[in-house]
Protein backbone atom coordinates (compact mmCIF):
# COMPACT_ATOMS: atom_id res chain seq x y z
CA UNK A 1 0.00 0.00 0.00
CA UNK A 2 1.33 3.40 -0.96
CA UNK A 3 1.86 6.16 1.56
CA UNK A 4 1.42 8.95 -0.95
CA UNK A 5 -1.75 10.92 -1.53
CA UNK A 6 -4.15 11.04 -4.46
CA UNK A 7 -5.22 14.37 -5.97
CA UNK A 8 -8.49 14.12 -4.05
CA UNK A 9 -6.65 13.59 -0.76
CA UNK A 10 -4.30 16.50 -1.44
CA UNK A 11 -7.06 18.96 -2.34
CA UNK A 12 -9.19 17.95 0.65
CA UNK A 13 -6.17 18.08 2.98
CA UNK A 14 -5.55 21.66 1.87
CA UNK A 15 -9.24 22.57 2.13
CA UNK A 16 -9.37 21.19 5.68
CA UNK A 17 -6.11 22.79 6.78
CA UNK A 18 -4.30 19.51 7.36
CA UNK A 19 -0.95 18.13 6.26
CA UNK A 20 -2.50 14.92 5.07
CA UNK A 21 -5.80 13.08 4.97
CA UNK A 22 -6.70 9.62 3.73
CA UNK A 23 -9.69 8.03 2.04
CA UNK A 24 -12.47 7.40 4.55
CA UNK A 25 -11.63 10.40 6.78
CA UNK A 26 -14.50 12.77 7.55
CA UNK A 27 -13.18 16.31 7.19
CA UNK A 28 -14.58 19.81 7.57
CA UNK A 29 -13.54 21.77 4.50
CA UNK A 30 -13.41 25.40 3.43
CA UNK A 31 -15.16 25.92 0.11
CA UNK A 32 -13.38 27.96 -2.58
CA UNK A 33 -16.37 28.42 -4.89
CA UNK A 34 -20.07 27.95 -4.06
CA UNK A 35 -22.01 27.78 -7.31
CA UNK A 36 -25.80 27.90 -7.72
CA UNK A 37 -28.03 27.94 -10.76
CA UNK A 38 -31.52 29.38 -11.07
CA UNK A 39 -33.59 26.21 -10.72
CA UNK A 40 -31.89 24.86 -7.56
CA UNK A 41 -30.39 28.07 -6.22
CA UNK A 42 -31.64 31.26 -4.52
CA UNK A 43 -35.29 30.36 -5.15
CA UNK A 44 -34.98 27.27 -2.92
CA UNK A 45 -32.19 28.51 -0.66
CA UNK A 46 -33.48 31.94 0.35
CA UNK A 47 -35.97 30.88 3.08
CA UNK A 48 -33.52 28.89 5.18
CA UNK A 49 -30.71 31.33 4.42
CA UNK A 50 -32.74 34.21 5.87
CA UNK A 51 -33.96 32.22 8.86
CA UNK A 52 -30.31 31.59 9.74
CA UNK A 53 -29.18 35.20 9.52
CA UNK A 54 -28.95 35.77 5.78
CA UNK A 55 -25.29 36.81 5.68
CA UNK A 56 -22.96 35.40 3.02
CA UNK A 57 -19.62 34.02 4.22
CA UNK A 58 -17.78 35.69 1.31
CA UNK A 59 -19.59 37.07 -1.72
CA UNK A 60 -16.40 36.86 -3.81
CA UNK A 61 -16.67 33.06 -3.54
CA UNK A 62 -20.32 32.78 -4.52
CA UNK A 63 -21.20 32.41 -8.21
CA UNK A 64 -24.78 32.34 -9.51
CA UNK A 65 -25.65 31.34 -13.09
CA UNK A 66 -29.17 31.47 -14.54
CA UNK A 67 -29.20 28.78 -17.20
CA UNK A 68 -32.08 26.33 -16.66
CA UNK A 69 -34.92 28.84 -17.06
CA UNK A 70 -33.33 30.74 -19.96
CA UNK A 71 -35.18 31.79 -21.95
CA UNK A 72 -38.20 31.21 -19.72
CA UNK A 73 -40.78 28.93 -21.35
CA UNK A 74 -43.44 29.53 -18.68
CA UNK A 75 -44.40 32.28 -16.26
CA UNK A 76 -43.16 30.12 -13.37
CA UNK A 77 -39.72 29.92 -15.00
CA UNK A 78 -39.75 33.69 -15.59
CA UNK A 79 -40.57 34.18 -11.90
CA UNK A 80 -37.68 31.92 -10.84
CA UNK A 81 -35.32 33.77 -13.18
CA UNK A 82 -36.42 37.15 -11.81
CA UNK A 83 -36.06 35.89 -8.24
CA UNK A 84 -32.52 34.71 -8.99
CA UNK A 85 -31.54 38.01 -10.61
CA UNK A 86 -33.07 40.12 -7.80
CA UNK A 87 -31.47 37.97 -5.10
CA UNK A 88 -28.05 38.25 -6.71
CA UNK A 89 -28.42 42.05 -6.86
CA UNK A 90 -29.63 42.28 -3.26
CA UNK A 91 -26.62 40.26 -2.15
CA UNK A 92 -24.44 42.52 -4.31
CA UNK A 93 -22.82 39.47 -5.92
CA UNK A 94 -19.85 40.34 -8.13
CA UNK A 95 -20.39 37.14 -10.15
CA UNK A 96 -23.91 36.71 -11.48
CA UNK A 97 -24.34 35.46 -15.07
CA UNK A 98 -27.51 34.92 -17.07
CA UNK A 99 -28.25 33.95 -20.68
CA UNK A 100 -24.55 33.02 -21.01
CA UNK A 101 -24.99 29.24 -21.08
CA UNK A 102 -24.94 26.25 -18.71
CA UNK A 103 -23.24 27.01 -15.37
CA UNK A 104 -20.53 24.36 -15.70
CA UNK A 105 -19.18 25.91 -18.90
CA UNK A 106 -19.69 29.51 -17.73
CA UNK A 107 -17.64 29.07 -14.54
CA UNK A 108 -14.84 27.50 -16.57
CA UNK A 109 -14.82 30.33 -19.13
CA UNK A 110 -14.80 33.03 -16.45
CA UNK A 111 -11.79 31.56 -14.66
CA UNK A 112 -13.61 30.49 -11.48
CA UNK A 113 -12.46 26.90 -11.97
CA UNK A 114 -8.79 26.38 -11.15
CA UNK A 115 -6.66 23.38 -10.25
CA UNK A 116 -6.65 22.54 -6.54
CA UNK A 117 -9.84 24.44 -5.73
CA UNK A 118 -12.78 22.93 -3.87
CA UNK A 119 -15.98 23.75 -5.76
CA UNK A 120 -19.49 22.82 -4.62
CA UNK A 121 -22.54 23.47 -6.77
CA UNK A 122 -26.26 22.77 -6.67
CA UNK A 123 -26.05 20.54 -9.74
CA UNK A 124 -24.81 16.99 -10.14
CA UNK A 125 -22.64 17.86 -13.15
CA UNK A 126 -20.57 20.31 -11.06
CA UNK A 127 -17.94 17.54 -11.32
CA UNK A 128 -17.10 18.89 -14.80
CA UNK A 129 -14.69 21.33 -13.13
CA UNK A 130 -12.50 18.32 -12.31
CA UNK A 131 -11.29 18.41 -15.91
CA UNK A 132 -9.07 21.32 -14.84
CA UNK A 133 -7.99 19.60 -11.62
CA UNK A 134 -10.52 21.13 -9.19
CA UNK A 135 -12.27 18.89 -6.67
CA UNK A 136 -15.85 19.67 -7.65
CA UNK A 137 -19.09 17.97 -6.73
CA UNK A 138 -22.84 18.46 -6.54
CA UNK A 139 -24.74 19.24 -3.35
CA UNK A 140 -28.37 19.92 -2.52
CA UNK A 141 -29.99 23.28 -1.84
CA UNK A 142 -30.20 22.77 1.94
CA UNK A 143 -26.52 21.95 2.13
CA UNK A 144 -25.84 25.09 0.08
CA UNK A 145 -27.54 27.15 2.81
CA UNK A 146 -24.86 26.00 5.23
CA UNK A 147 -22.08 26.69 2.74
CA UNK A 148 -23.40 30.20 2.01
CA UNK A 149 -23.52 31.05 5.72
CA UNK A 150 -20.32 29.42 6.95
CA UNK A 151 -18.18 28.66 3.88
CA UNK A 152 -17.78 25.15 5.27
CA UNK A 153 -19.23 21.69 5.07
CA UNK A 154 -18.20 18.14 5.89
CA UNK A 155 -16.98 15.69 3.27
CA UNK A 156 -15.86 12.09 3.39
CA UNK A 157 -12.50 11.80 1.64
CA UNK A 158 -13.22 9.49 -1.30
CA UNK A 159 -11.29 6.51 -2.50
CA UNK A 160 -10.06 6.84 -6.07
CA UNK A 161 -10.57 4.66 -9.12
CA UNK A 162 -7.78 5.19 -11.64
CA UNK A 163 -8.92 4.95 -15.24
CA UNK A 164 -6.00 4.80 -17.66
CA UNK A 165 -6.53 5.35 -21.38
CA UNK A 166 -3.34 4.80 -23.38
CA UNK A 167 -2.87 4.59 -27.13
CA UNK A 168 -3.84 6.83 -30.01
CA UNK A 169 -7.54 7.65 -30.29
CA UNK A 170 -8.74 6.55 -33.76
CA UNK A 171 -10.27 8.91 -36.30
CA UNK A 172 -13.99 9.35 -35.62
CA UNK A 173 -13.65 8.42 -31.93
CA UNK A 174 -13.81 11.10 -29.24
CA UNK A 175 -13.73 11.74 -25.49
CA UNK A 176 -17.47 10.97 -25.38
CA UNK A 177 -16.81 7.45 -26.66
CA UNK A 178 -14.06 6.96 -24.07
CA UNK A 179 -16.27 8.04 -21.20
CA UNK A 180 -19.29 6.02 -22.36
CA UNK A 181 -17.12 2.90 -22.52
CA UNK A 182 -15.75 3.68 -19.04
CA UNK A 183 -19.27 4.13 -17.60
CA UNK A 184 -20.41 0.89 -19.25
CA UNK A 185 -17.62 -1.01 -17.52
CA UNK A 186 -17.93 0.71 -14.12
CA UNK A 187 -21.74 0.60 -14.16
CA UNK A 188 -23.99 3.52 -13.30
CA UNK A 189 -23.34 3.11 -9.58
CA UNK A 190 -19.85 1.61 -9.92
CA UNK A 191 -18.01 4.66 -8.64
CA UNK A 192 -20.49 5.76 -5.94
CA UNK A 193 -18.73 7.75 -3.16
CA UNK A 194 -15.47 7.56 -5.17
CA UNK A 195 -13.34 9.78 -7.40
CA UNK A 196 -12.56 8.74 -10.95
CA UNK A 197 -9.09 9.90 -11.94
CA UNK A 198 -8.54 9.82 -15.70
CA UNK A 199 -4.96 9.43 -16.88
CA UNK A 200 -2.81 7.93 -19.63
CA UNK A 201 -1.40 9.18 -22.91
CA UNK A 202 -4.80 9.30 -24.65
CA UNK A 203 -6.06 11.65 -21.91
CA UNK A 204 -3.07 14.00 -22.01
CA UNK A 205 -3.47 14.14 -25.80
CA UNK A 206 -7.01 15.48 -25.39
CA UNK A 207 -7.82 19.17 -25.79
CA UNK A 208 -9.27 21.14 -22.86
CA UNK A 209 -12.68 20.94 -24.56
CA UNK A 210 -12.58 17.14 -24.62
CA UNK A 211 -11.21 16.65 -21.11
CA UNK A 212 -14.30 18.38 -19.78
CA UNK A 213 -16.48 15.69 -21.40
CA UNK A 214 -14.84 13.04 -19.21
CA UNK A 215 -15.14 14.94 -15.94
CA UNK A 216 -18.70 16.10 -16.77
CA UNK A 217 -19.90 12.51 -17.00
CA UNK A 218 -18.09 11.06 -13.95
CA UNK A 219 -21.32 11.35 -11.97
CA UNK A 220 -23.03 9.05 -14.49
CA UNK A 221 -20.99 6.25 -12.88
CA UNK A 222 -22.08 7.56 -9.48
CA UNK A 223 -18.74 9.27 -8.79
CA UNK A 224 -18.25 12.18 -6.41
CA UNK A 225 -15.96 13.83 -8.92
CA UNK A 226 -13.86 13.12 -12.01
CA UNK A 227 -10.31 14.46 -12.00
CA UNK A 228 -7.60 15.01 -14.57
CA UNK A 229 -4.13 16.12 -13.50
CA UNK A 230 -3.52 19.71 -14.65
CA UNK A 231 -0.74 20.27 -17.22
CA UNK A 232 0.52 23.03 -19.50
CA UNK A 233 -2.71 22.94 -21.54
CA UNK A 234 -4.65 23.89 -18.41
CA UNK A 235 -2.21 26.71 -17.59
CA UNK A 236 -2.39 28.01 -21.14
CA UNK A 237 -6.19 27.87 -21.06
CA UNK A 238 -6.43 29.78 -17.77
CA UNK A 239 -3.93 32.41 -18.95
CA UNK A 240 -6.09 32.90 -22.06
CA UNK A 241 -9.01 33.60 -19.71
CA UNK A 242 -7.03 36.31 -17.90
CA UNK A 243 -6.02 34.30 -14.82
CA UNK A 244 -2.67 35.69 -13.68
CA UNK A 245 -2.39 34.06 -10.21
CA UNK A 246 -0.03 31.20 -9.51
CA UNK A 247 -1.64 27.89 -10.45
CA UNK A 248 -1.62 24.90 -8.07
CA UNK A 249 -0.34 22.04 -10.24
CA UNK A 250 -1.81 19.39 -7.97
CA UNK A 251 -1.02 15.78 -8.88
CA UNK A 252 -1.31 12.35 -7.31
CA UNK A 253 1.85 10.94 -5.76
CA UNK A 254 3.37 7.97 -7.62
CA UNK A 255 2.79 5.80 -4.53
CA UNK A 256 -0.79 6.96 -3.90
CA UNK A 257 -3.38 4.25 -3.12
CA UNK A 258 -6.13 3.40 -5.59
CA UNK A 259 -9.08 1.17 -4.85
CA UNK A 260 -9.15 -0.03 -8.45
CA UNK A 261 -7.34 0.59 -11.73
CA UNK A 262 -8.83 0.11 -15.20
CA UNK A 263 -6.52 0.01 -18.25
CA UNK A 264 -7.69 0.68 -21.78
CA UNK A 265 -6.12 0.91 -25.20
CA UNK A 266 -7.90 3.77 -26.98
CA UNK A 267 -6.68 2.66 -30.41
CA UNK A 268 -9.09 -0.30 -30.29
CA UNK A 269 -12.21 1.76 -29.49
CA UNK A 270 -15.09 2.37 -31.90
CA UNK A 271 -17.85 4.99 -31.49
CA UNK A 272 -20.16 4.19 -28.55
CA UNK A 273 -23.86 4.88 -27.95
CA UNK A 274 -25.72 4.87 -24.60
CA UNK A 275 -29.20 3.41 -25.12
CA UNK A 276 -32.38 4.09 -23.11
CA UNK A 277 -32.85 4.47 -20.18
CA UNK A 278 -29.50 4.28 -18.37
CA UNK A 279 -26.12 5.84 -19.17
CA UNK A 280 -24.34 2.50 -18.66
CA UNK A 281 -26.49 0.75 -21.29
CA UNK A 282 -23.69 1.33 -23.80
CA UNK A 283 -23.16 -0.45 -27.11
CA UNK A 284 -20.83 0.05 -30.09
CA UNK A 285 -22.55 2.22 -32.71
CA UNK A 286 -22.61 -0.79 -35.06
CA UNK A 287 -25.09 -2.50 -32.71
CA UNK A 288 -27.67 0.34 -32.90
CA UNK A 289 -27.01 1.71 -36.38
CA UNK A 290 -30.23 2.26 -38.33
CA UNK A 291 -32.45 3.08 -35.32
CA UNK A 292 -34.82 5.81 -36.58
CA UNK A 293 -34.92 9.08 -34.60
CA UNK A 294 -37.23 12.10 -34.50
CA UNK A 295 -34.84 14.67 -33.09
CA UNK A 296 -31.11 15.23 -32.94
CA UNK A 297 -29.61 17.35 -30.15
CA UNK A 298 -26.11 18.70 -30.71
CA UNK A 299 -24.93 20.64 -27.71
CA UNK A 300 -25.08 20.90 -23.88
CA UNK A 301 -22.37 21.46 -21.27
CA UNK A 302 -21.15 17.96 -22.10
CA UNK A 303 -20.55 18.35 -25.82
CA UNK A 304 -21.46 21.82 -27.09
CA UNK A 305 -17.98 23.33 -27.16
CA UNK A 306 -16.29 24.84 -30.20
CA UNK A 307 -14.37 21.68 -31.11
CA UNK A 308 -17.65 19.73 -31.03
CA UNK A 309 -19.36 22.22 -33.34
CA UNK A 310 -16.35 22.16 -35.69
CA UNK A 311 -16.59 18.38 -36.00
CA UNK A 312 -20.32 18.56 -36.68
CA UNK A 313 -19.76 21.27 -39.29
CA UNK A 314 -17.11 19.15 -40.97
CA UNK A 315 -19.62 16.30 -41.29
CA UNK A 316 -22.62 18.43 -42.29
CA UNK A 317 -20.89 20.84 -44.68
CA UNK A 318 -22.67 20.87 -48.04
CA UNK A 319 -25.14 18.20 -46.90
CA UNK A 320 -28.77 18.26 -45.79
CA UNK A 321 -30.17 16.69 -42.66
CA UNK A 322 -32.90 14.08 -43.08
CA UNK A 323 -36.35 15.49 -43.86
CA UNK A 324 -37.81 13.21 -41.19
CA UNK A 325 -36.12 14.93 -38.24
CA UNK A 326 -35.25 18.26 -36.69
CA UNK A 327 -31.72 18.96 -35.52
CA UNK A 328 -31.29 21.38 -32.60
CA UNK A 329 -27.86 22.93 -32.06
CA UNK A 330 -27.19 24.34 -28.60
CA UNK A 331 -23.68 25.77 -28.06
CA UNK A 332 -22.37 25.33 -24.50
CA UNK A 333 -22.08 29.08 -24.00
CA UNK A 334 -22.84 32.41 -25.62
CA UNK A 335 -19.09 32.85 -26.00
CA UNK A 336 -18.93 29.62 -28.02
CA UNK A 337 -22.02 30.68 -30.00
CA UNK A 338 -20.20 33.85 -31.09
CA UNK A 339 -16.99 31.97 -31.90
CA UNK A 340 -18.94 29.46 -34.03
CA UNK A 341 -20.62 32.36 -35.78
CA UNK A 342 -17.27 33.99 -36.56
CA UNK A 343 -15.92 30.74 -37.97
CA UNK A 344 -18.91 30.33 -40.28
CA UNK A 345 -19.97 27.16 -38.44
CA UNK A 346 -23.51 28.39 -37.75
CA UNK A 347 -23.95 29.09 -41.49
CA UNK A 348 -22.84 25.57 -42.37
CA UNK A 349 -25.16 24.02 -39.80
CA UNK A 350 -28.21 26.12 -40.66
CA UNK A 351 -27.68 25.60 -44.40
CA UNK A 352 -27.73 21.88 -43.67
CA UNK A 353 -31.13 22.37 -42.05
CA UNK A 354 -30.21 22.61 -38.34
CA UNK A 355 -31.89 25.03 -35.93
CA UNK A 356 -29.47 26.97 -33.72
CA UNK A 357 -30.80 27.77 -30.23
CA UNK A 358 -29.25 29.94 -27.54
CA UNK A 359 -26.89 28.42 -25.00
CA UNK A 360 -28.95 27.02 -22.10
CA UNK A 361 -29.84 23.81 -20.28
CA UNK A 362 -32.97 23.79 -22.44
CA UNK A 363 -34.14 20.46 -23.73
CA UNK A 364 -31.21 18.49 -22.22
CA UNK A 365 -33.00 18.54 -18.87
CA UNK A 366 -36.53 18.67 -20.27
CA UNK A 367 -37.03 22.33 -19.29
CA UNK A 368 -37.38 24.49 -22.43
CA UNK A 369 -36.71 24.76 -26.17
CA UNK A 370 -37.16 21.35 -27.73
CA UNK A 371 -38.54 18.82 -25.22
CA UNK A 372 -39.86 15.58 -26.72
CA UNK A 373 -43.34 14.03 -26.80
CA UNK A 374 -44.56 10.49 -26.14
CA UNK A 375 -43.01 7.94 -28.50
CA UNK A 376 -40.33 10.31 -29.80
CA UNK A 377 -36.70 9.25 -30.08
CA UNK A 378 -33.69 11.56 -29.66
CA UNK A 379 -30.03 11.11 -30.47
CA UNK A 380 -28.20 13.57 -28.22
CA UNK A 381 -24.67 14.63 -27.36
CA UNK A 382 -25.73 15.43 -23.77
CA UNK A 383 -24.99 13.45 -20.62
CA UNK A 384 -28.12 11.70 -19.32
CA UNK A 385 -30.78 9.49 -20.91
CA UNK A 386 -33.07 8.65 -17.98
CA UNK A 387 -36.75 8.03 -18.62
CA UNK A 388 -38.41 11.43 -18.98
CA UNK A 389 -35.11 13.30 -19.00
CA UNK A 390 -35.79 15.33 -22.15
CA UNK A 391 -39.58 15.55 -21.83
CA UNK A 392 -42.11 12.74 -22.06
CA UNK A 393 -41.49 9.66 -19.92
CA UNK A 394 -42.63 7.74 -23.00
CA UNK A 395 -39.77 9.14 -25.10
CA UNK A 396 -36.35 7.58 -25.68
CA UNK A 397 -32.92 9.21 -25.47
CA UNK A 398 -29.72 7.82 -27.04
CA UNK A 399 -26.35 9.44 -26.26
CA UNK A 400 -23.30 9.70 -28.50
CA UNK A 401 -20.46 11.95 -29.61
CA UNK A 402 -21.12 15.13 -31.62
CA UNK A 403 -19.79 13.29 -34.68
CA UNK A 404 -22.23 10.40 -34.18
CA UNK A 405 -25.01 12.93 -33.60
CA UNK A 406 -24.17 14.83 -36.82
CA UNK A 407 -24.02 11.62 -38.85
CA UNK A 408 -27.39 10.63 -37.40
CA UNK A 409 -28.83 13.99 -38.47
CA UNK A 410 -27.93 13.24 -42.10
CA UNK A 411 -29.47 9.76 -42.15
CA UNK A 412 -32.38 10.31 -39.73
CA UNK A 413 -31.18 7.06 -38.19
CA UNK A 414 -28.39 6.38 -35.71
CA UNK A 415 -25.24 6.33 -37.84
CA UNK A 416 -21.52 5.64 -37.62
CA UNK A 417 -19.68 8.96 -38.14
CA UNK A 418 -16.53 7.38 -39.51
CA UNK A 419 -17.85 6.95 -43.04
CA UNK A 420 -18.39 10.73 -43.25
CA UNK A 421 -15.05 11.62 -41.72
CA UNK A 422 -12.89 9.17 -43.68
CA UNK A 423 -13.79 10.92 -46.93
CA UNK A 424 -12.15 14.07 -45.60
CA UNK A 425 -8.93 12.21 -44.82
CA UNK A 426 -8.66 10.57 -48.25
CA UNK B 1 -36.88 13.53 13.34
CA UNK B 2 -37.46 10.30 15.18
CA UNK B 3 -34.92 7.49 15.20
CA UNK B 4 -37.72 4.89 15.08
CA UNK B 5 -40.08 4.82 12.09
CA UNK B 6 -42.89 2.35 11.47
CA UNK B 7 -45.06 2.08 8.36
CA UNK B 8 -46.50 0.15 5.45
CA UNK B 9 -44.27 -0.82 2.52
CA UNK B 10 -44.49 0.12 -1.17
CA UNK B 11 -41.95 -1.79 -3.28
CA UNK B 12 -39.88 -0.42 -6.19
CA UNK B 13 -36.97 -1.75 -8.24
CA UNK B 14 -33.43 -0.61 -9.04
CA UNK B 15 -32.24 2.80 -10.26
CA UNK B 16 -35.21 4.90 -9.18
CA UNK B 17 -33.51 8.07 -10.42
CA UNK B 18 -34.24 11.73 -9.74
CA UNK B 19 -35.92 12.23 -13.13
CA UNK B 20 -38.45 9.57 -12.06
CA UNK B 21 -38.94 10.98 -8.56
CA UNK B 22 -39.00 14.63 -9.67
CA UNK B 23 -39.40 15.05 -13.46
CA UNK B 24 -37.59 18.11 -14.86
CA UNK B 25 -40.62 19.38 -16.72
CA UNK B 26 -42.48 20.13 -13.45
CA UNK B 27 -39.58 21.46 -11.36
CA UNK B 28 -40.50 25.13 -11.68
CA UNK B 29 -44.03 24.49 -10.35
CA UNK B 30 -45.11 24.71 -6.69
CA UNK B 31 -44.24 21.62 -4.62
CA UNK B 32 -47.82 20.34 -4.35
CA UNK B 33 -48.10 20.37 -8.16
CA UNK B 34 -44.70 18.68 -8.56
CA UNK B 35 -45.73 16.04 -6.03
CA UNK B 36 -48.68 15.01 -8.22
CA UNK B 37 -46.13 13.80 -10.81
CA UNK B 38 -43.68 12.08 -8.44
CA UNK B 39 -42.75 8.58 -9.67
CA UNK B 40 -45.44 8.72 -12.38
CA UNK B 41 -43.09 7.46 -15.12
CA UNK B 42 -42.96 4.06 -13.41
CA UNK B 43 -46.06 4.20 -11.18
CA UNK B 44 -48.87 6.53 -12.33
CA UNK B 45 -50.84 5.67 -9.14
CA UNK B 46 -48.11 6.79 -6.74
CA UNK B 47 -49.49 10.21 -5.78
CA UNK B 48 -52.95 8.75 -5.28
CA UNK B 49 -52.12 5.71 -3.20
CA UNK B 50 -49.30 6.87 -0.95
CA UNK B 51 -50.32 7.61 2.66
CA UNK B 52 -48.52 9.59 5.35
CA UNK B 53 -45.96 7.39 7.09
CA UNK B 54 -45.65 4.84 4.29
CA UNK B 55 -42.19 3.42 3.65
CA UNK B 56 -40.58 3.04 0.23
CA UNK B 57 -38.47 -0.12 -0.16
CA UNK B 58 -36.32 -0.29 -3.29
CA UNK B 59 -33.33 -2.05 -4.85
CA UNK B 60 -29.95 -0.67 -5.90
CA UNK B 61 -28.88 2.91 -6.54
CA UNK B 62 -31.98 4.75 -5.32
CA UNK B 63 -31.96 8.47 -6.20
CA UNK B 64 -29.29 8.41 -8.89
CA UNK B 65 -28.72 11.42 -11.11
CA UNK B 66 -29.42 15.01 -10.23
CA UNK B 67 -28.67 17.00 -7.06
CA UNK B 68 -32.26 18.31 -7.17
CA UNK B 69 -33.70 18.51 -3.67
CA UNK B 70 -37.14 18.70 -5.28
CA UNK B 71 -36.86 14.88 -5.09
CA UNK B 72 -36.82 15.05 -1.29
CA UNK B 73 -39.37 17.87 -1.32
CA UNK B 74 -42.00 15.82 -3.20
CA UNK B 75 -41.40 12.71 -1.06
CA UNK B 76 -41.68 14.82 2.10
CA UNK B 77 -44.82 16.42 0.69
CA UNK B 78 -46.32 12.91 0.57
CA UNK B 79 -45.02 12.42 4.15
CA UNK B 80 -43.00 9.33 3.29
CA UNK B 81 -41.79 7.82 6.56
CA UNK B 82 -38.50 6.46 5.30
CA UNK B 83 -36.73 4.89 2.34
CA UNK B 84 -35.02 1.52 2.62
CA UNK B 85 -32.83 0.43 -0.31
CA UNK B 86 -29.94 -1.88 -1.11
CA UNK B 87 -27.95 1.26 -1.93
CA UNK B 88 -28.42 4.97 -2.49
CA UNK B 89 -26.78 7.41 -4.90
CA UNK B 90 -24.43 9.69 -3.01
CA UNK B 91 -26.04 13.12 -3.40
CA UNK B 92 -29.54 11.76 -2.75
CA UNK B 93 -28.39 10.10 0.49
CA UNK B 94 -26.75 13.28 1.69
CA UNK B 95 -29.69 15.50 0.77
CA UNK B 96 -32.11 13.16 2.55
CA UNK B 97 -30.21 13.41 5.82
CA UNK B 98 -29.91 17.18 5.41
CA UNK B 99 -33.68 17.61 5.10
CA UNK B 100 -34.62 14.99 7.71
CA UNK B 101 -35.87 12.22 5.40
CA UNK B 102 -34.78 8.89 6.99
CA UNK B 103 -32.77 6.59 4.68
CA UNK B 104 -31.44 3.12 5.49
CA UNK B 105 -29.41 0.66 3.46
CA UNK B 106 -29.71 -3.10 3.90
CA UNK B 107 -28.08 -5.92 1.97
CA UNK B 108 -31.11 -7.42 0.25
CA UNK B 109 -34.47 -5.65 0.28
CA UNK B 110 -36.08 -8.42 -1.83
CA UNK B 111 -37.00 -10.19 1.44
CA UNK B 112 -39.51 -7.41 2.14
CA UNK B 113 -42.84 -7.52 0.29
CA UNK B 114 -45.31 -4.84 -0.65
CA UNK B 115 -47.80 -4.24 2.14
CA UNK B 116 -45.48 -5.52 4.89
CA UNK B 117 -45.44 -3.52 8.12
CA UNK B 118 -41.84 -2.60 8.92
CA UNK B 119 -40.12 -0.72 11.70
CA UNK B 120 -36.76 0.99 11.28
CA UNK B 121 -34.33 1.80 14.08
CA UNK B 122 -31.83 4.30 12.68
CA UNK B 123 -29.47 4.24 15.66
CA UNK B 124 -29.35 0.46 16.04
CA UNK B 125 -29.28 -0.12 12.28
CA UNK B 126 -32.23 -2.51 12.38
CA UNK B 127 -35.17 -3.14 10.07
CA UNK B 128 -37.94 -5.19 11.75
CA UNK B 129 -40.57 -6.81 9.53
CA UNK B 130 -43.64 -7.14 11.80
CA UNK B 131 -45.70 -8.87 9.10
CA UNK B 132 -43.13 -11.66 8.72
CA UNK B 133 -41.75 -11.53 12.25
CA UNK B 134 -38.16 -11.14 10.99
CA UNK B 135 -35.42 -8.69 11.84
CA UNK B 136 -32.86 -7.55 9.25
CA UNK B 137 -29.54 -5.77 9.70
CA UNK B 138 -29.45 -2.27 8.22
CA UNK B 139 -26.78 0.41 8.13
CA UNK B 140 -26.41 2.49 11.25
CA UNK B 141 -26.57 6.23 10.91
CA UNK B 142 -22.96 7.51 10.63
CA UNK B 143 -21.68 8.73 14.02
CA UNK B 144 -21.05 12.34 12.93
CA UNK B 145 -24.63 12.72 11.65
CA UNK B 146 -26.53 11.53 14.73
CA UNK B 147 -26.70 15.01 16.23
CA UNK B 148 -27.96 16.49 12.94
CA UNK B 149 -30.67 13.86 12.58
CA UNK B 150 -31.67 14.25 16.25
CA UNK B 151 -32.26 17.96 15.64
CA UNK B 152 -34.24 17.31 12.44
CA UNK B 153 -31.75 18.04 9.66
CA UNK B 154 -29.10 20.51 8.60
CA UNK B 155 -31.09 23.72 9.05
CA UNK B 156 -31.87 23.19 12.76
CA UNK B 157 -28.33 21.85 13.22
CA UNK B 158 -26.90 25.06 11.74
CA UNK B 159 -29.28 27.19 13.81
CA UNK B 160 -27.89 25.46 16.89
CA UNK B 161 -24.29 25.83 15.74
CA UNK B 162 -24.73 29.50 14.86
CA UNK B 163 -26.62 30.20 18.09
CA UNK B 164 -29.87 31.20 16.35
CA UNK B 165 -33.06 30.11 18.08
Amino acid sequence: MGMGMTMSEKILAKASGQESVKAGDIVWVNVDIAMMHDLLGPWLVDGGFRRLGGKLFDKEKVVVVSDHCTPPATVQQADILKFTRDWSRQQDLPYYYEFEGPCHQVIVEHGHVRPGRLILGTDSHTCMAGGLGAFATGIGSTEMIGVLLTGETWLKVPETIKVVWDGKIPHGVYAKDLVLKTIKDLGHAGATYQTIEFSGSAITDLSMDERLVLSNMAVEAGAKTGLIEPDEKVVEFLRSKGVTDEIDMVSSDPDASYIRTLHYNASELEPQVACPHEVDNVHPVSAVEGKAVDQVYLGSCTNGRISDLRIAAQILKGKKISKNIRCLVVPASQHIWMQANKEGILDILTEAGCIVNMASCGACGGFTSGVIGAGEVVMSSSNRNFRGRMGSAKGEVYLGSPASVAATAIEGKIADPRKYLLKEVM
Amino acid sequence: MSFIIRGRVWKYGDNINTDIISPGQYMSQPVDKQAEHAMEAIDPDFAGKIQAGDIIVAGNNFGSGSSRETAQMVLKHHQIGAIVANSFARIFYRNSINVGLPVVEMVDTSVIEEGDEVEIDLLAGKVINHTKGVEYKGTKLPEHLIEMVKLGGLEPYLANKLGIS
